[in-house]
Order: C-alpha cells, then structure tokens, then sequence
C-alpha cells in the first residue's frame, strides 16, 4: 500500500492538533453557544468526523441553508426534468442532483425510462459534450452558489467565443448573503455566530458578512473544511464569545482574501444578473438568483425552451423551512426516520447527502 | 457545499492546467486564475481552478497552531 | 469475417465456428469439448455451493482487468466466501452485432487465464447476439459450483460479540479503476482494478482457522459500509471499525478527494472481509499476507453485543458515529 501525504488536505486532519484545539475550546467556553454552520460542507465534515462530539456541551451546533440542492425549489427541479422530455436534448448535471425528487419523478427514473441524462463532473465536460454531438441540444443544469457559479459563467464565455449554439444553462444559482440576512433577521433566530462557507468566500472575499457583524451583532469566521479549520474557527469564534465582541474573522487565510478572487467575480458579474429565487424552506429571496445576462440569452434554457410546470405543495408536517433557520434540529421532526429518510425524503433538508437531516441520517446525531 | 481539493500544478497548455494530487492527474480550467505557474498549487472545483492555495499563509497557519498548542505563544 | 453478427447467435455454421475458435480453444477441457447440451461433472460433497452473477461493467477493458477477467472471479470469490471449494464454472455470453470477434477472443483468453489460475474449469457456456444497439457490447453471465471438504458451514449466524474483522487489504481500487475511464470524467492515475481470483487464498484462511473462522464476504457493489450492514442485525450484534486502521491507497484516497467520493463505499473485485475469533486473528492475517491478494491485510473492527443492528465508525479523533449503507449510488458531486 502506498502513504502519501495529500499536501495541504492532511496536515489539516492531524489528530494531535485536533484534540488540543477542542480541549481549548472546552476549557475557554463557559455559556452556552449557539453557532450556526451555513454551509451543507460543513455539516457533513463535521458528523463525518464527530467534530460535534469534541467541543463540550456549550457549544451546539445547528445546520444552516447552505447547501445548494436542498433549497433548489420543487418547482425548478421539475422545470429540469421537463426539459429532459424535449427531443434531441440532453440533459449535463452534477451528480448532487441526479436522485433528488421532484413532484413525481427524479433524473434517475428519467434516464430509466430511456431519456438522455448525463452526470458530468464540470460544466466544461458538458460544453465538450455539446461540440461533440452538433444534432443535439445540450443543456447544463445549474445549481451551485458563488462557488460554482463563476465555473458556469466561463463555459458561457467559452461558448460565446466559440459561437457553440447547441449549449445552454438552466440556471438555478443561488447567491448566500440575502438568504443568510433573511434567516438571521427572523425573530425566531437563536444564532450567536457563524461558520461562514469557506469556498463561496474565496470566491465573494468577506466584506459580504461585515453587516451580519456590526447590524446584527452576530460573529462571522470563514472556515475551511477539515477538521483542523473547523474546530479552529469553533476556537476563535467561542473566543470572542466569551469577551462579548462580534467580530469578523478568517481561519482559512490560505484560500480566503478579504478581497475574494476579482477575477472570478468579473466573469461571474459579466454572465449573470441577480433575479429573485424560491429556496425551498424559506420562500422567494430578492435578488438571491442569478440569471443569465441578455447578452449572453442564446444560452439561456429559460429563453431557449418553453416550459412550464403547476406549483407543487410540501409536505404540511415538514418543518425543513425552522431547520434550515436553526430554529430546530431533525429529531424536533415527526416525519424525520419515518416517513422521511433518504430513499423517500419529504423536504430539503433529507434530499441531498449534505442536507441536515440527512447528515444525521447518515451519520447518526 | 463546494466541494474542492488542493492540487499542484504540474503542466500548463493555453487555459488549462494539468494538476497533481496523490498520484492522481486531472486537466481543470485556468479561466478563472491569474498568471498560473507551473509548481503552484491550486483550489479546485468542478473542473475549474477557483483560487491559489498562499502556501506561505498555510505553512504559517501550521506552525502557529503547532507553537500554540505547545504552550508557547508565537507572536 | 471480424465482427459478430446475428448469425453468429443463430445455432448455425457460423455459431459453431465461433464456439470452436474462440471459446473451445481457449476454454479446452475434457467435460467441455463434450459438447452435449449439459455438462455432467463429479461432486465430491452431499451439499454444493452453487452461485450466480452478471457482468455489465463499461468500459469492457479497465486498468488491471476486462469484463471477462471479472466474471470469472466475481464468481469464483462467492463461492470461495462460502468455505467450498471452487470446482466448476458456466458463463453465457450475450454480444451485440458489431462486437470486434479480437476483442472478444481477448476476453476469453482472459477468462481462460483466470480460471486457470483459480484451478477451476469452465464446463457450460452459452452465446446469444442481440441486434445493434439493443445491448451495450457485451454482458457475461457466470454461474458456479463448489464442494465442501468437510461439514463445518460459515455463516452470519456463526458471529460472536468479541470477533474480529478482517480486510484481506486496499479499498476502492476496482471502482476507481474503471470511473478513471469513464467518458468526460477521465483522470490519470496508477489504479489498477484489485479483480483477482481469491478462493486458494481463501482456502489457506480455512485451513489456519478451523471453526474459529466464522464468516467471508466480498465487498463489491456498495462497498465495504453496505456489506458490513448487510451482516449486523437488531436482534444479534453490531460493527465498529476504526477508521485509522482502514486501508486505502493514496491513489485512490486522492481520487476520491477530487471527486467527493468515500472510499468506504466504492467498489472492491478482489477483497474479503473475514470474520474470526480473536484466538486466530494473529495466524490469519499472517497467512494472507504471504499471499500476493493479501499482502495489505489488516483488522479494522470488532463485532459488539451493544448498539446491535448497527454499523459504527470509530473516527480517528476518537468519537463514533453511524457508518450506514449506500442509498443510490455514489456518483461524482460538487456539493
């Protein structure tokens, strides 16, 4: 058997270092805390590894809205599927949404019954896909926050330039900052602080939460995904709990700038406007969706295809909408284990593998 | 969400950066990094280079936490 | 002629033709060459083990292994996990128009080569040609027969609290093998499929440990975190594994990194999970470690009387939380 180190991915997984950050956690924490963690990421890092085990009783950590799959709108997931009906079009998704259900059907099930449903690993694979195969129409399903976004907004400019005119984007993107004033500002909110989503932050930089800090009071630190950043941002934020001082901060200085990635903003900027969108649990958020930019409409599925799908409703016992708020947790849930789990789930939060519930499904609470 | 990994670049031709990571290779785009250097490590996702991994940031980060934990305090 | 066509599925001249240069050739054994419409063979055991399977795996060539290569050892394993000796094998072929006649003599010569190596014989076997378009290249079907040299069974009903578990060695080559070679997912990478014919490894298990070995199985599809589900019950006892104790090649972990997968379900074509107790754990593992399929064995759990049902990870820093089953499938994500 061969052992490597993966550079930059194991020294952060250390043991040693874990263990002595969250016996500083627990020896500096004396209240109670309540820190949310926004991103789907982060949750599913944090049960994979028992991070929620490690930092004492104090500490409570709840999930938030970030996970891209889980508050895309039953509306829009059928929107996607009635897409992969149309003749002569192909279908290009990320694998995240391959099982999760609509009103009747999944992309799975599609794809069963003989449609042309592809997983691709990026937005480019499908772009290469569309120059391969000039009779079909290719149409790349968009889901993703500022992470992802820039990478389909450069397969956009990349058609663009190549004047491809079988590629299109059903964009279904969502960016973070409304969606979090939103859940943070509702009365029911309990949040002290919290874990911001290190890779939209790359992306964003962290002027973006300085409003959540100085309007709202509440502590932001960006953190990475390994156990080591995790329990350091736990650390830093239980730290500034403790002396009662909000406050911005970083714990993933080696990818996070305050500045961002200008240049992946630009390209993100150049191919999309902000639009409003429906995130499931929460109901439509202004100016929280980016939509395709005129300029760029020839590969704008929305303009490209007609399609329309009857509203659907939820489940009446599903209470995903207070667990995505961190108002409650999933065994707060009737349905959760019953008749919600990840084979039949009822709401956003079981639908994808890094929602909350299913995080505790998975790997127990 | 945004699942991404570090990987070194070892091979740049045009916009795209041939990276290395255990052993593993895989071709991702540069469209959305500055001056790419062969050596460099970058943050990947779906298919696309997202930003420059501050090895010197991160070796501080290292360090730091190890002096820390130590008992001594590195300022 | 090169490609396969529907005459060849017809049971004409050219079906013969096909059956006496391809697979007679390479197959070549005295029960075979009969040619009746059964193979008759002699038993040596009251009860048979008797197994099945099918192979679909694209791309039919993956690195380290071929869709024959595997039929014969997905199935010679099922049948070595049961503690029976591997004796004979079928395989029926079902080949859309069109397949290259070389590719599918490669193939044969493959499973020729495995079976050979295994020590078994392929007896029955079976071609039927499907028009274009209406299969996917190639499917295998193998179905196989094993004896037992004494009475003792292995069994899930035969796990105590207290046994040990054993892995024969490396995790998730196999699957991260043949997705390396995936259309638009391609990567580079050392991989090679693990998919080895396990029983006369599995045999020398056997032989070291007596009753004491309660229970094998492979862990194929869905990999190691399905299977060992597939084992626990409420009524009897759980699983916990260590997570610094599992072994997976650096290649494969870094594979998995760039593409969000777990290791833990990806899977394996020439592993064992092996079950015993803890009087003979030290013997075991050094018997497969003499083996070439055996060389990375390692204990990474122990079977408990609490949290019976379930199938818990013991995480490096030390806590435990639930190791479940695979749900879907696992395909690459950017969440």
């Amino acid at each position: 058997m061969v052992k490597r180190m993966i550079k930059y991915v194991d020294e952060y997984r250390d043991v040693d270092t874990c263990l002595s950050i969250a016996e500083k956690i627990r020896e500096i924490s004396t209240k109670p805390l309540n820190i949310m963690e926004v991103c789907g990421g982060h949750t599913m890092s944090i049960r994979k590894n028992g991070i929620q085990k490690l930092v004492g009783d104090n500490i409570n950590l709840l999930s938030g809205p970030g996970c891209p799959v889980c508050v895309t709108a039953i509306k829009d997931i059928d929107k996607a599927i009635a897409l992969s009906q149309i003749e002569d079009v192909i279908i290009c998704s990320f694998g995240d949404m391959i099982y999760v259900p609509g009103s009747k059907t999944t992309f799975a099930q599609a794809k069963a019954e003989g449609k042309d449903i592809r997983t691709v690993y990026s937005a480019s694979d499908a772009l290469k896909l569309a120059k391969e195969e000039p009779l079909k129409k290719v149409v790349f399903i968009g889901i993703g926050f500022e992470t992802t976004a820039p990478t389909i907004a450069a397969a956009i400019l990349q058609a663009y330039k190549e004047n491809i005119d079988n590629f299109s984007v059903l964009s279904l993107h969502k960016t973070m900052p409304q969606a979090l004033g939103a859940v943070l500002s509702d009365e029911s909110c309990i949040i002290d602080a919290l874990i911001c989503p290190g890779h939209v932050t790359t992306i964003t930089g962290t002027d973006m939460y300085e409003f959540i800090v100085k309007d709202l009071g509440i502590s932001c630190c960006v953190s990475g995904f390994e156990p080591v950043d995790l329990l350091r941002a736990i650390y830093m934020i239980t730290e500034m709990f403790e002396k009662n001082q909000p406050a911005l901060l970083n714990a993933y200085e080696r990818v996070v700038k305050p500045e961002g990635n200008i240049k992946a903003k630009g390209i993100l900027n150049d191919v999309f406007k902000p639009v409003d969108a429906d995130w499931r649990g929460c109901g439509i958020v202004p100016d929280s969706g980016l939509g395709i930019k005129d300029k760029y409409e020839k590969f704008d599925a929305d303009k490209i295809f007609d399609i329309n799908v009857p509203d659907s409703k939820e489940n009446s016992a599903c209470i995903c909408g207070d667990i995505l708020r961190g108002a409650k947790k999933p065994n707060d849930c009737t349905l959760f284990k019953t008749a919600c789990t990840p084979m039949n789930p009822q709401g956003a939060c079981m639908v994808s593998s890094e929602g909350t519930c299913a995080a505790w499904y998975k790997y127990g609470e | 969400m945004c699942w991404s990994i570090p990987g070194k670049i070892i091979e740049i031709n045009d916009n795209i950066a041939k990276i290395e990571l255990a052993g593993v290779t895989k071709e991702v785009g540069l469209d959305l990094i500055d001056d790419p250097k062969v050596g460099e490590y970058l943050l990947i996702h779906a298919g696309y280079a997202i930003q420059k991994v501050d090895e010197e940031s991160a070796k501080f980060t290292i360090d730091f936490l190890n002096g820390k934990i130590n008992g001594k305090e590195n300022d | 002629m090169d490609k396969i066509t529907i005459a060849h599925g017809s049971g004409g001249k050219m079906t013969h033709e096909l059956i006496k240069n391809v697979f007679l050739k390479h197959f070549d054994n005295e029960v075979l060459n009969n040619t009746e419409d059964s193979a008759v063979v002699d038993v040596s055991s009251k009860q048979i083990a008797f197994t099945t399977d099918s192979f679909v795996v694209k791309p039919i060539f993956f690195p380290g292994g071929d869709i024959g290569k595997i039929s014969v050892c997905g199935t010679v394993n099922d049948i070595a996990v049961s503690g029976a000796i591997v004796k004979y094998i079928s395989c029926g072929f079902i080949i859309e128009a069109g397949f290259d006649i070389s590719e599918l003599e490669k193939l044969v010569i493959s499973m020729a080569k495995t079976a050979k190596e295994a020590g078994v014989k392929i007896v029955a076997g079976d071609t039927k040609v499907v028009d274009n378009k209406e299969a996917d290249g190639i499917f295998i079907n193998t179905s196989g027969i094993g004896v037992f040299d004494n009475e003792y069974r292995l069994g899930v009903k035969n796990i105590k609290p207290g046994d040990k578990i054993i892995i024969s060695g490396t995790l998730g080559d196999h699957g991260i093998a043949v997705l390396s070679k995936r259309k638009h997912l391609e990567f580079g990478t050392q991989i090679q499929s693990d998919c080895a014919p396990l029983n006369n490894m599995l045999l020398d298990v056997a032989k070291v440990s007596g009753e004491y070995l309660r229970f094998m199985r492979d862990p194929t599809r869905g990999g190691l975190a399905t299977t060992l589900n597939e084992i626990v019950s409420p009524d009897t006892f759980g699983i916990t594994i260590d997570e610094q104790y599992i072994p997976v090649n650096e290649a494969v972990k870094g594979a998995c990194e760039l593409l969000g997968l777990d290791p833990l379900y990806i899977a394996n074509e020439g592993k064992v999970i092996i079950i015993v107790d803890p009087s003979v754990e030290k013997k075991v593992l050094e018997q497969l470690k003499k083996h070439q399929y055996g060389k990375d064995a390692v204990t990474i759990g122990i079977v408990t009387q609490e949290d019976a049902g379930k199938v818990l990870l013991k995480t490096r820093y030390g806590v435990t939380r639930i190791l479940d089953m695979l749900t879907a499938e696992q395909l690459p994500r950017i969440c």
